[in-house]
Formats: structure tokens, C-alpha cells, sequence
């Protein structure tokens, strides 16, 4: 009878034991631990390359105390700096925001020659070093480029003023809004726009109550990722800005100057600005991923 | 298969326009370099684009955009698989910073870096210990390219693995694959295409990069200077034609590049579409 029952225990644990197997390391999945091994390696990676330089950056501009950071931002120069900013992304991203539903709607909506030629080229700036984005516009616009006597004699300054900052925010923040939106209207097909066209719609109102409604959260997403670039930008606008402080200085240049003259708090103080809209993008993004996937469920469950 | 007519209004506006746009922010700038270049001779072009100093620089941004690209394909396949087949505590918080690159001004990510792999940054000083010098030397270069690389690879490799499908494996085991020869003849097939996009998309995006690289190299010449500083460098001296002749060089091998990305997809989208 002990006999039996010590059996009977060790065939139960023994299936136990089995059973635990099975459930751990599936056909489709690794052992367990090849599992811990793998998800440690990836976020010592992530860690050192994303994480802790994010930490950095709020760490360098805290060090000297909150009296100290506040007065980095509300530094004459740092608001010239932001001011300018703004204004750069409040032209470049409506004319990208323009231009990209305007690319999506003809690459979307309607198949001709060359199309993949063009999806190339929009993509061109991508694959532009933004310096040369800078240089460019220094060719056409500089004192010795093609206009360049012609604005010297009517007294109007692109390069090293504020319209050549623009210009080359433009240029580099170009292709996001198109990438974003074309994939999203190509999914999305135009039978809606056709039912809107044949119940007497006009192409505005098949735009705005058919069109937009349904790429809002992709153009959102294609707004903030582009505002973000825009204000972030460096090589392209150091290019063409020359460095005229509280004049033509945006705010990476400001943290560059801050930086170089090792007023480390304050550039990262300016630097933790510019890193808060980047975490404000991130967020936005998940948002934006999170609302086409519920509208997916929806779609799907109609 | 038939083709009707296609009804939608717009289309020769939104096409227009796009063209006109383009035309006018990108291609005809973009043509001014090539127009610039013509100014000099073949003599004086070849002289100012194989300068020793030059070259130095041509070697350290395409070796170092290449290492970059490479830690990211392996980091990045990793990174994508355990996001998208793993469980684990604050893996949405992962997956959303994976894009921080992306979104963080050049300017910030350097100085940031820089600071970090100072001789008593937070990474730097344990470097420091194992006498690795990271800050001003070629590594520093490849540090900052592997951050600016690092969304593309896990960004492109993961639609793909979320869409795989478990039968494929769930067959390879019941016929006895062990999961390493699963993953090799079956999965890794499937993600190449991506990885390779990935791959190429980091590697165009790190030769041209300059915010975030200045700030860690230390810019020496021939030790830690990248092409696109030896650019900025001629322009400030007002050097026009020779900063456009160099940017020339950098802009033909970025194109090739892309049109060989954009081709790699065009037939990779074929091909699916044709296996379906």
C-alpha cells in the first residue's frame, strides 16, 4: 500500500513536471530561458542606447537646481531662439501638411505612369544630408548663387535671415506627411469618395467630409512627427542661418552656441524643451496606433 | 481584369500641384549642386573630391554608417522579435521609445551622447576603466550612428514577424525541427526582405547624418571627421564649388541608394503579391 502510494506520487509528479514542460516551451516558442536571455539583451540595449540619454538630458538640465533651469529658458536670447522656432514650423508644417494630402489624394486615389518614380523622389530628401539641404539653398539664394544680385539690389535676404531657415526646414521635414498618408489612403481604397461623387458631393466636400474624417489620426500623427522635426532641425538650418545670435538662431542652434561655450545646465535645459516634444511625439504616436487599431476591431466586428 | 474609368475629381490639380511642389523645394535646388559642380573642371573637381582629408573622411562615415547599420540589423531583429513574441513588464514603454531617435532633435541626441560618453559621463567612465576611448575617436561616430539607426530595423522587421503565421512553425516542429532550424529555414526567410530593408534605410540615414555626430566625434581630420562636416567646413570658408563638388559625391551614392531601397521593395511587394 506505501509502496503503491510513494508510485502513484512519483507518476503524478512526474506528469506534473511533464505537463509544466509542455506548457513552458510550446513548439512555437523558446525555452524559457533563451526567452529571459533574449528580453535582458534587448533592454540593456534599449537602456544604454535609449533610455539613459533620455535620463541624461532632464539629469545635465536639473543639476544646478530648477532657479538655475529657469532662468536657461527664460534667457532673452533662448526665447529670441524659440520664438524663431516657431515660426519656422508654423510655415513649414501647413505647406508639408498641403503638399502631403495633396501627393496622397493624386498616389492614393489614382493610377498613372511613373508613380513609383515619384514616390522616389518625394522621398529624396530622406536620403539628403541636411547640410547639403543647407548648401543648396545657399547656391540658389546665397550672394554669389543664381538670385543673388537680384536680392542683394532689391535689398531682400533669404540666406542668413529667417525665410532661408524656413526654406530649410521645409526641405528636410518634406516627405513625413506624404509617407504617412499615402499608405493610409491606399488601404482605405475610394469607394467612399465614389458614393460621395454619385450622391452629388463636390470634390471639397468629398474631402472634407469623407477624406479627412478618415485619415485624421494618420495626418495627426504626420502634423506632430514633422513639427518635431521642424523644430528640431540643426544641420540644414546652422547652414544657412550664420549663427546671427538672438537674430537667426533656432533653438538647436542656441543649445549648440550654449553648449560650446560649456554652459552645459542651460544648453540642456533648452535641450530638455526640445526632448519633451520628443516625448510628446512618442505619446501621440502610440495614441494614433492604438485609435486605428480600435477603428480596425470596429470595422471588422460591422 | 478590367479598367473603369476613374470618376474621383482632383487629379490633375493634386498631381500638378505635387509636381510643382516638388519641383520647387527639392528637385530644382537639388539640381543647382549638380549645375555648381560644372563650374569646375574634371582636373579641379577630382583633386578637391580625392584630397587626402577628404578621403579620410569618405572611409570613416561609410565604414562607420556600415558598423552602425550592422549592430542595428542584429539589435534590431532582436529587439523586433522580443516585442512583438515576449511578455514582460514595461514592453509597451519599449516599443513606443524605440522611435526616439526619430523624434529627437540631432542636436539634443548629440550632446546628450557626448556627454554620456565623456571620460566622466555616465557610460564613459566605466568605459574609461576598460582604457575604451569613445568621445573623439572613430567608436564616438559609431555610437551616434547606431542611435540614429535604430527605429529603421525593428520599424520594418516587425509588421512582418506580427504577420507571420503560427501554422508554418507549428508544421516545421511537428515534423521534428528543433526551434534554431525553425527559426533559420522558416521565420529568418520570411524577415530577410525587411531586414535588408531596415538595413539599407539605416545605413542611407546615418552617411548624411551630421547633428548628432559632430558633438561625440571631436572632428579631427583624418581621425573622426565626417563628409558631411568637411562640407560645412568649405562652406564657411565661402569654398562653394569644392563644398558642392564634395556634396555631389555624397548626393549620387545617397540616390543609388534609395532607388535601390525603393527597388527592393517594389519587387519585394511583387513578389508577395504574386505567392498569394
Amino acid at each position: 500500500m506505501a509502496i503503491n502510494t510513494a508510485a502513484n506520487t512519483l507518476a503524478k509528479s512526474q506528469y506534473s513536471n511533464y505537463s509544466n514542460k509542455v506548457a513552458i516551451t510550446r513548439a512555437t516558442s523558446e525555452p524559457v530561458l533563451v526567452r529571459r536571455l533574449l528580453i535582458s539583451v534587448v533592454i540593456v540595449f534599449l537602456g544604454a542606447f535609449l533610455i539613459l540619454p533620455l535620463v541624461a538630458v532632464f539629469t545635465e538640465a536639473l543639476r544646478h537646481g530648477f532657479a538655475t533651469y529657469f532662468a536657461a529658458i527664460s534667457d532673452a536670447n533662448a526665447l529670441a531662439a524659440m520664438k524663431l522656432t516657431l515660426i519656422a514650423a508654423l510655415i513649414a508644417v501647413p505647406l508639408n501638411v498641403v503638399f502631403g494630402v495633396s501627393a496622397a489624394w493624386a498616389i492614393a486615389k489614382f493610377e498613372f505612369k511613373s508613380k513609383s518614380i515619384l514616390i522616389t523622389l518625394i522621398d529624396l530628401p530622406f536620403a539628403v544630408s541636411p547640410v547639403i539641404a543647407g548648401l543648396i539653398y545657399i547656391l540658389i539664394f546665397g550672394m554669389q548663387g543664381w538670385f543673388g544680385s537680384y536680392l542683394f539690389d532689391h535689398d531682400i535676404k533669404i540666406i542668413f535671415a529667417v525665410p532661408g531657415i524656413v526654406l530649410a526646414t521645409i526641405f528636410v521635414t518634406f516627405p513625413f506627411v506624404a509617407r504617412e498618408l499615402i499608405p493610409l489612403m491606399q488601404a482605405q481604397g475610394k469607394e467612399e469618395e465614389e458614393a460621395g461623387l454619385v450622391l452629388g458631393a463636390s470634390g471639397w466636400q468629398i474631402l472634407w467630409r469623407i477624406t479627412f474624417p478618415n485619415i485624421k489620426w494618420g495626418l495627426l500623427y504626420g502634423v506632430i512627427l514633422t513639427n518635431a522635426r521642424a523644430m528640431g532641425e540643426f544641420g540644414a538650418v546652422s547652414a544657412v542661418s550664420g549663427h546671427i545670435i538672438g537674430m537667426t538662431n533656432t533653438m538647436p542652434l542656441h543649445i549648440e552656441i550654449l553648449y560650446a561655450d560649456h554652459q552645459l545646465a542651460a544648453a540642456f535645459a533648452v535641450a530638455s524643451l526640445l526632448a519633451l516634444l520628443a516625448i510628446v511625439t512618442l505619446i501621440v504616436k502610440t495614441f494614433v496606433e492604438w485609435r486605428v487599431a480600435q477603428n480596425a476591431i470596429h470595422n471588422e466586428s460591422i | 481584369m478590367f479598367t473603369k474609368k476613374n470618376i474621383l475629381p482632383g487629379f490633375n490639380l493634386s498631381l500638378g500641384y505635387t509636381i510643382l511642389y516638388l519641383s520647387l523645394i527639392v528637385l530644382i535646388p537639388l539640381s543647382a549642386a549638380f549645375i555648381k559642380t560644372a563650374e569646375l573642371s574634371f582636373n579641379e573637381f577630382w583633386e578637391v573630391v580625392s584630397a587626402p582629408r577628404v578621403v579620410a573622411s569618405y572611409k570613416l562615415t561609410f565604414g562607420a554608417s556600415l558598423i552602425g547599420a550592422l549592430i542595428n540589423a542584429v539589435f534590431g531583429l532582436l529587439t523586433a522579435w522580443v516585442l512583438v513574441r515576449y511578455k514582460f513588464p514595461g514592453k509597451k514603454i519599449l516599443d513606443a521609445l524605440v522611435d526616439l531617435p526619430f523624434a529627437l532633435p540631432t542636436a539634443v541626441a548629440g550632446i546628450t551622447l557626448a556627454t554620456l560618453y565623456s571620460a566622466h559621463g555616465w557610460i564613459g567612465a566605466w568605459l574609461e576603466l576598460l582604457s575604451i576611448k569613445v568621445a573623439s575617436t572613430p567608436l564616438g561616430v559609431i555610437v551616434a550612428l547606431t542611435f540614429i539607426g535604430l527605429p529603421f530595423v525593428v520599424r520594418t522587421v516587425q509588421p512582418v514577424l506580427e504577420d507571420l503565421e503560427a501554422e508554418t512553425e507549428e508544421a516545421a516542429a511537428s515534423l521534428g525541427a528543433n526551434r534554431w532550424q525553425t527559426f533559420s529555414k522558416i521565420v529568418f526567410p520570411a524577415i530577410w526582405p525587411a531586414l535588408l530593408t531596415g538595413f539599407s534605410l539605416a545605413f542611407a540615414r546615418a552617411i548624411g547624418e551630421y547633428g548628432s555626430v559632430i558633438f561625440i566625434a571631436g572632428n579631427l581630420p583624418f581621425v573622426s571627421e565626417i563628409t558631411p562636416l568637411i562640407i560645412y567646413i568649405k562652406l564657411d570658408e565661402h569654398e562653394y564649388a569644392q563644398a558642392t563638388a564634395v556634396a555631389v559625391v555624397m548626393l549620387v551614392i545617397s540616390f543609388l541608394l534609395l532607388f535601390a531601397i525603393n527597388g527592393l521593395q517594389w519587387w519585394l511587394s511583387r513578389r508577395n503579391n504574386s505567392s498569394y
